[in-house]
């Protein structure tokens, strides 16, 4: 690909030749696989094949669940029973379904907090990270569509509880909510829509995904020290990389396996320990459960949601200078999608000279609060709406725009960065070196 | 950094089982039954399961149905294991109604069990894992992981947590019961010592049978789940020797490249 | 150490590396196969489905020469409770020029019950002669509408494009009256 010098694709034999002058696809192949990665790749750099993995992996469940799944109220929720306890091996394709869609979100946020901390959505990896946020949104909508199919108690009420988001919007936003829905509540035009959305999704993102991966393939792949590999030559860049084919693709199947005991632990010992018990009742458009909780993938923004009641003083000044228009429940959608737009936004908000937060002292504690405050949200997400939990949503909610809008941006003028290593190699040579006083890298 | 990440995660999930832990005393009771099914290996108890159709069919079938269990699910390997004749007889007792007829019918082994009788008694043969998430206001099922705890013990001290009190509101008697949320339900006491008769001889205590009902509603609920056991320990088995084998493969892989940086 | 002494080390090196390599790709197809078949399984007839692969029939209150219809893996089933004139026809034609041939004994297990699948063996419609003002076409048994194939009160097809007799499922007869069919 363009950028790192490398060895390309030589047709040898005369089948090859006669192929590759009709139709480059081994070429493509080659240039893919054999990609030069910077050799200093650490363990944060697994997850983009177990991604991979998990896309293919809910791919070909999913349309062997579609197969014998129906989309009707009346017959959804027993033709999931008909899976579980009927189909040759159903219990076990759908559990892994169920819980494929946990190690995806799991596998997708230690990624994008990779990418955070190690500044690869900097220039020039803007488009890829757009992309991957796009990804996101996507993997979210497609898994709470989802998530409505079973038509279980949580699926129907979830359903009306997120899509009344969309009627939060002013003015227009009970007819947004009319239209998604196909009738004025949730019934058989949502699940129908939304059965045929959940299939439809999963392609798109496959088609985005090939663009992210072509995206970084132009760029080359980031590294933990943000340093960029040599392009003078090709010896240069062999120094700074290996093909991507067998190094780390080896080193990401391993991970994958690791990662996948772990993951059959769950589906075969405590498959519905991430679902909500509520979700085995039939949905009763006449009963809500008690309590409403979304999937823990999407609790943190939940929680970003839920902060910003109309006693807090950002809701009522905006409330006051825009004469009411945007009140305290719209605030709280548009919060939750700026959460997203917001990190979305980070390589033009992060101004730091060094891409790496490793090189970065002062960062890396704003960083590590981050983290710590994800995962306060998502605590605080499942949590009642009351004292001391709003308090707490609130000032999380507050920390997660502050990092990106105000910590990153003053950062970079604040902070005196350390000195990354002059190349690639002297971090490599550092890390495996003889002189074991040398900083490791991790 | 990564490790102190880690670290912060770890300590982070730990706050956040503690914090939904500590939330989940609250008033109701659940007795921890020790059942047959529990831990890794767990299998259930076939005697055990007949004993608690018995119980079914007898008391809770009066009211409450089982729609999404077919009769000969009865003769399943694993589960009650009737014999076949013995579930065509079961079954002969059920009518059910059959469309193409446009009459009921004696049931067979194909079909179903029947729905609920009363339309304010729930289905139950889903009912344990959709009670699984008591303790916790919110239904995070720490009692699962905790203590191992899930629905079946739910169901049992449902029908062991009756007080005897009664109290009358808005014209319906509610029964108070230290299990249910809130202490009061409106299911009147269903079993009572020896009210059962079990063909084995086994106890008939309350306890017994509540027992016994619960472990046949919890197979009710997840009748595959012995084979999902034996696939989850099957799978993780598998891939912990295929994870060795590529943990030694990419050693090996990357020991060139390794001592080349040591040298060089 | 003598170079024969690194040469040999070398060699042992690089078979005990082939020897991991291989085992671990062995490990990965065995891993992929067993990930892919469960998928292909679930696509096999369902529980449910093959639970209605043996159904029960009580034929008391089945007159003689009245016929009944009954659904069989998805597939229309003939039972004629024959009458004496009708198993004398069957038996006549035994020795007569057939598409087919094959004698009446062969097709039932007991004269006065003939079970046979409903679909014509032609391109798979349904013969009339069930209902008591069907056509029943010239040998008095069934006649197929699509192409005109007439069958016998055996079963067997006499005249028109059908290749082959109406199929005989298995069954048994568990009492006089009750017959498990499949």
């Amino acid at each position: 690909m363009a950028g790192i010098p490398h060895d390309h694709y030589e047709p040898k034999t005369g089948i090859e030749k006669w192929l590759h002058s009709r139709l480059n696809v081994v070429g493509l192949l080659y240039d893919t696989l054999m990609i030069p990665t910077p050799k200093n790749l650490n363990w944060m750099w697994i997850w983009g094949i177990v991604l991979v993995f998990c896309l293919v992996l809910q791919i070909a469940t999913g349309v062997v669940l579609v197969m014998h799944y129906t989309p009707h109220v009346d017959l959804a929720f027993a033709s999931i029973e008909h899976i579980m306890r009927d189909v040759n091996g159903g219990h076990m394709i759908r559990y892994m379904h169920m819980n494929g869609a946990s190690l995806f979100f799991v596998a997708v946020y230690a990624h994008i907090f990779r990418g955070l901390y190690y500044g690869s959505y900097k220039a020039p990896r803007e488009v890829t990270w757009i992309i991957g946020m796009l990804i996101y949104l996507l993997m979210m909508g497609t898994a709470f569509m989802g998530y409505v199919l079973p038509w279980g108690q949580m699926s129907f009420h979830g359903t009306a509880v997120i899509t009344g988001l969309f009627g939060a919007i002013p003015g227009i936003g009970e007819a947004i909510q009319t239209w998604l829905l196909g009738a004025t509540a949730v019934g058989q035009p949502a699940l129908n829509r939304f059965f045929s959305l959940h299939y439809l999704l999963p392609f798109v993102i496959a088609g985005l995904v090939i663009v992210h991966v072509w995206a970084f393939h132009s760029t080359g792949n980031n590294n933990p020290t943000g340093v960029e590999v040599r392009r003078g030559s090709k010896a240069e860049a062999e120094k700074d990389t290996l093909p991507f084919w067998p190094y780390f693709v080896i080193k990401d199947i391993f991970a994958l396996a690791v990662i996948l005991v772990v993951f059959f632990a769950i589906v075969g010992f405590m498959p519905n320990y991430l679902g909500h018990p509520d979700n085995y009742i039939e949905a009763n458009p006449l009963a809500t459960p008690a309590h409403i909780v979304p999937e823990w993938y999407f609790l943190p923004f939940y929680a970003i949601l839920r902060a910003f009641t109309a006693d807090v003083w950002a809701v009522q000044f905006v409330s006051f200078i825009t004469g009411g228009i945007i009140d305290a429940k719209f605030f709280g959608v548009l919060a939750m999608f700026g959460a997203i737009a917001v990190m979305a936004l980070a390589p033009w908000l992060d101004t730091s000279s060094v891409r790496s937060g490793r090189y970065r002292p002062m960062f890396k504690w704003w960083f590590a609060v981050l983290c710590v405050d994800f995962m306060v949200l998502m605590w605080v997400g499942a949590r009642p709406a009351e004292f001391p939990y709003d308090w707490i949503s609130l000032i999380a909610s507050a920390y997660w725009f502050a990092y990106f809008l105000v910590i990153l941006p003053l950062l970079g003028v604040l902070e005196k960065p350390d000195t990354p290593p002059a190349t690639i190699e002297d971090d490599f040579k550092a890390h495996y070196g003889k002189s074991s006083d040398a900083t490791p890298a991790e | 950094m990564i490790k102190k990440f880690a670290l912060t995660a770890l300590a982070a999930l730990a706050l956040t089982s503690g914090g939904a832990y500590a939330a989940g005393g609250g008033e109701q009771h659940i007795e921890d039954f020790a059942f047959s099914f529990e831990g890794p290996f767990g299998t259930f108890d076939q005697n055990q399961l007949q004993r608690g159709l018995k119980v079914y069919t007898e008391v809770c079938s009066a009211c409450h149905g089982l729609k999404y269990l077919t009769f000969r699910n009865l003769g399943d390997e694993g589960g009650p294991h009737y014999s076949d004749d013995e579930v065509r007889a079961y079954a002969s007792g059920f009518e059910v109604f059959d469309p193409e007829l446009d009459d009921t019918r004696p049931a067979t082994p194909a079909d179903h069990f029947p729905p609920s009788n009363l339309e304010n008694a729930p289905d139950l043969t889903l009912m344990a894992k959709a009670r699984a998430g008591f303790h916790g206001p919110y239904g995070l099922g720490i009692n699962q992981i905790v203590k191992g705890m899930g629905g079946p013990e739910y169901i049992a001290s449902i029908l062991t947590g009756y007080t005897g009190k009664e109290k009358e509101q808005a014209g319906t008697t509610f029964y108070e019961n230290t299990a249910f949320p809130g202490g009061w339900i409106a299911m009147a006491p269903p079993l009572d010592d020896g009210l059962v008769e079990f063909d084995d001889g086994h106890s008939n205590s309350l306890h017994h049978m509540a027992e016994d009902v619960s472990a046949f509603l919890m197979w009710t609920a997840e009748p595959k789940m012995m084979a999902r056991k034996q696939a989850g320990f099957t799978g993780v088995l598998f891939l912990a020797i295929f994870a060795c084998l590529m943990y030694l493969t990419n050693k090996r892989l990357w020991a060139p490249v390794k001592k080349k940086a040591k040298e060089a | 150490m003598s170079d024969i002494l690194t040469r040999q080390q070398q060699q042992a090196d690089e078979s005990r590396r082939d020897f991991l390599y291989y085992a671990t790709a062995g490990a990965a197809v065995v891993t992929t196969g067993a990930a892919i078949w469960p998928l292909i399984d679930s696509m096999n007839p369902s529980a449910d489905v093959s639970a209605l692969a043996v159904v029960d029939i009580d034929l008391e209150g089945v007159e003689p020469g009245s016929r009944i219809t009954l659904k069989w893996k998805g597939k229309p089933v003939f039972i004629d409770h024959r009458t004496e004139e009708r198993i004398a026809q069957a038996r006549a034609d035994d020795d007569a020029p057939m598409i087919d041939p094959e004698p009446d004994a062969e097709r039932v297990q007991r004269p006065e019950w003939l079970v046979v699948i409903g679909v014509c063996t032609h391109l798979g419609c349904i013969p009339l002669g069930q209902g008591g003002s069907d056509p029943t076409g010239d040998w008095n048994g069934w006649f197929c509408p699509c192409h005109g194939s007439h069958y016998d009160t055996s079963g067997r097809i006499r005249k028109g494009p059908a290749p082959r007799n109406l199929d005989v499922p298995p069954y048994e007869f568990v009492s006089d009256t009750l017959v498990k069919i499949g």
